[in-house]
């Protein structure tokens, strides 16, 4: 009984079909466990967490520079720049816009740093639906290969202050 | 009163502890510390409160989010979203569990409460802070939502009542702890403590843990505000913060696994098919449950991959264990319990033959299958290192929680109090028949909360934001999915309206039950000829559970394997 005592006795092994499902459950976890360090070498979409530290002033120096010698065009007033394949692309988040837009190839890999000028925000691409932490103090490093074609938006979803909502970006991939 | 035939004799009613002054239970005959039935009726008291203000802010967020509504104003969609995550999760729940917990160390132990001013003092520095904190919120200054993350700031009043309501959770923690230690000391009872007791004892196990937490990273927070130190660092401050926030959902699972058995047994008579088992899952939540901070983490910059494999599996799998264990024991004690009185006919006759008519029983069975269904099955997915990809801070996640800390806890302790209030308020429930049906509205509602939200999710749609037109990229299947959400948050709130309504109306104008046994909710009777105790030396007589436990397997594996198939197919990311 739960509420009352146990009997003196109440320890003894687990028999008949509770064992069994100890067993299967057992099984299921050791499943669920292997497939994460399975999926780490053998599959394509991995967050190693890869960052460094820097202050949110040099991380906005090196955005500028990414731009100035990157710049391929201009939409809503926004610069669009087109990274080297395989080589850096940096994506500021600040209260609230992500700076520049990207402009990426398909199939090809880029090294895209993330960071933050000010508060937390999330780099969430759409449709997609891929999603990424972005703090300040941290250049989140994400070795990026696009697979499809189009115009991609970027939604902050971590709060960020009352215009949060109008958080919206832009990757364009050709 | 047919539930106390499933109960011991009764103990006799002055408490073996010494100076105490108690009662004997009219219904189940156990003897009741008086100290302890006041701090049980005020947490629980305060703790409804809470889910009144949490119920009113559910409903404005979900017409809000319900973008052909879109209710709110963004300024106060933002304080309404903090107000309705601090009052549910950390104030009704908090304020419920000690009241839980000060009922599992007295009355099933035959205990006196260690300490009326220790019980005081937990007491009103929860209140405060929990009074503290909401003020603050409503004034507009702390629009920083429930997490709080670092550098959003907030007035320092805001981290100072969430640190009461921490430490006074503590306080009375460590009054539980105490009466334990003087309930052994005294020798009021004999042996090990009940299962109730000890799934108690894991939950206050595990809050200690937490709140040490919680303490870590509030001080230092609320040091940064008033300007006297630096700012801590914003990923430190994630790690240790879901060292509270993830480590709290344990001593809710805790909390109400251990409701679960109860009403299992006040219900229907269940009881453990193997204690050792039972016993043996909370012990793994202890020793498992500590390092599960990081799946909030799973997809933040400075924690490397092997560290968040590790702590997902390693703290994750054993306590998912757990509470695998547990759904198969729950079921399967009281199907037992149904086949022993001689509801035997085939794979599922007992389920026809349920008490579905007691509030408490038809609240824990919906607790239970939200619980595992839903909520274990879309946690455990969306909490896998890189699946958490396509779903980090969507409403996937709060679809996920919806229906383990609401559909699940929240719905066991609403039926737990179907009992509380007659046996510790001693008055009998106001308007019997809403209270049959108030677990099935809320339960269907949240379920189709959660729906809505995980599907808006799979679709894109943030969590946390007030308008998702601004954006341009949302289509109607997601729009439908809000609907839906916003729909089943009527339901819901309806649910929940009448809880309160039902509690209070009972706490006000229920008929009183001195002298006599509650008025009974329904319980399984046995019939004729009925295989009784026989049937329990049959280890595999729950066929019902086996089965049932299956297809969960099945959905599970199902669900878990779409998730990495639709992984597979974004972007590649390292
Ligand atoms: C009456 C039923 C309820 C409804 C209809 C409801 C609805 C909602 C909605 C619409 C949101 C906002 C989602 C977003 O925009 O991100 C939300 C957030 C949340 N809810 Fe509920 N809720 C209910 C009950 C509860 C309960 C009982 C709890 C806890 C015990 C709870 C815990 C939370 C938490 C922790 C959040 C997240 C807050 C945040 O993101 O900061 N809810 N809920
Ligand atoms: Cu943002
Ligand atoms: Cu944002």
């Amino acid at each position: 009984m739960s509420l009352s005592l146990p009997a003196h006795d109440w320890y003894k092994p687990p028999e008949g079909a509770e064992k069994l499902w100890i067993g299967l459950a057992l099984l299921w976890c050791f499943v669920l466990s292997l497939m994460m360090p399975y999926w780490h070498f053998r599959g394509k979409q991995n967050s190693r967490g890869e960052a460094y530290a820097v202050t949110p002033a040099a991380f906005q120096q090196r955005t500028e520079a990414f731009v100035a010698a990157n710049k391929v065009g201009e939409r809503d007033g926004m610069p669009v720049v087109e990274p080297a394949p395989g080589g850096d692309a940096y994506l500021t988040a600040r209260m609230w816009a992500w700076y520049p837009i990207l402009k990426l190839r398909q199939g090809e890999t880029y090294r895209v740093h993330l960071s933050s000028l000010d508060l937390q925000h999330g780099f969430s691409l759409q449709p997609l639906n891929m999603n990424f932490q972005v703090l300040p103090g941290y250049d989140h490093v994400l070795t990026l290969t696009p697979t499809s074609k189009g115009v991609f938006t970027i939604v902050c979803n971590e709060f960020c202050g009352i215009g949060h909502e109008a958080m919206i970006g832009k990757i364009i991939v050709e | 009163m047919a539930s106390s035939a499933t109960l011991p004799d009764p103990v006799s009613a002055s408490l073996s502890a010494r100076g105490a002054s108690a009662r004997r239970c009219d219904t189940t005959g156990l003897g009741v510390c008086l100290t302890a039935q006041q701090f049980i009726k005020l947490n629980a008291v305060a703790a409804v409160v809470f889910l009144l203000f949490g119920g009113i802010a559910a409903i404005l967020l979900a017409l809000t989010r319900w973008q052909a509504v879109h209710l709110l104003r963004v300024d106060w969609f933002y304080r309404i979203l903090t107000f309705h995550g601090l009052n549910m999760l950390i104030f009704w729940i908090l304020f419920f569990e000690v009241a839980i917990l000060y009922f599992a160390c007295t009355v099933p132990l035959n205990s006196r409460l260690f300490s009326r001013k220790v019980a005081w003092l937990s007491f009103g520095m929860m209140l405060a802070g929990a009074v503290m904190t909401n003020v603050v919120i409503l004034q507009g200054k702390a629009d920083v939502l429930m997490t709080s993350y670092l550098p959003l700031l907030a007035h320092p009043l805001f981290y100072l009542g969430i640190i009461l309501v921490a430490v006074g959770t503590l306080v009375g923690v460590f009054n539980f702890f105490a009466t334990l230690y003087i309930a052994r000391r005294d020798g009021t009872y004999e042996g090990s403590v009940p299962l109730v007791t000890f799934g108690a004892t894991a939950a206050a196990i595990i809050a200690v843990v937490t709140l040490l937490h919680g303490a870590i990273v509030m001080i230092p927070t609320f040091t940064f505000s008033m300007g006297w130190t630096a700012q801590p660092d914003p990923m430190w401050y994630r790690m240790i913060w879901w060292g509270l926030g993830h480590q709290s959902q344990q001593v809710n699972v805790c909390a109400m696994v251990s409701v679960w058995y109860l009403i299992g047994q006040l219900a229907t008579g269940a009881r453990p098919v193997n204690e050792t088992v039972c016993r043996g899952a909370f012990v793994l939540y202890i020793l498992f449950i500590n390092l599960a901070s990081a799946h909030h983490l799973l997809v933040d910059p400075g924690v490397g991959a092997s560290w968040k494999i590790w702590n997902t599996s390693y703290a994750m799998y054993l306590a998912v264990l757990a509470s695998m264990i547990h759904g198969f024991t729950v079921p399967a004690s009281v199907e037992m319990a149904m086949r022993a009185k001689g509801h035997g006919r085939g794979l599922f006759g007992w389920v026809g033959a349920l008490p579905w008519r007691n509030p408490a029983f038809s609240a824990v069975a919906l607790s239970v299958a939200i619980f595992g269904f839903v909520g274990g099955i879309t946690g455990v997915t969306l909490g896998t290192q890189q699946i958490n990809i396509i779903a980090h801070n969507t409403l996937r996640i709060t679809g996920h929680f919806h229906a383990t800390v609401v559909g699940g806890t929240t719905l066991a302790f609403m039926g737990l109090a179907y009992y509380v209030i007659p046996l510790m308020f001693r008055r009998d429930f106001i308007w019997r028949r809403a209270a049959r049906i108030q677990p099935w509205l809320f339960g269907g509602g949240i379920l189709l909360v959660s729906f809505g939200m995980s599907f808006a999710g799979s679709l894109g749609v943030a969590r946390r934001v007030y308008d998702i037109e601004r954006a341009g990229i949302y289509g109607p299947a997601a729009h439908l999915f809000l609907g839906v959400m916003g729909v089943g948050a009527i339901i819901a709130v309806v649910g929940l309206l009448l809880f309160v309504a039902l509690c209070v109306g009972t706490l006000l104008f229920g008929a009183r039950t001195s002298g006599r046994p509650m008025a009974d909710w329904g319980v399984a009777e046995a019939v004729q000829g009925a295989p009784g105790e026989a049937l329990y030396s049959d280890h595999w007589a729950m066929k019902g559970t086996i089965v049932l436990t299956g297809v969960f397997l099945a959905c599970f594996a199902i669900y878990y394997f779409a998730n990495w198939k639709a992984l597979a197919d974004v972007w590649h990311v390292r």
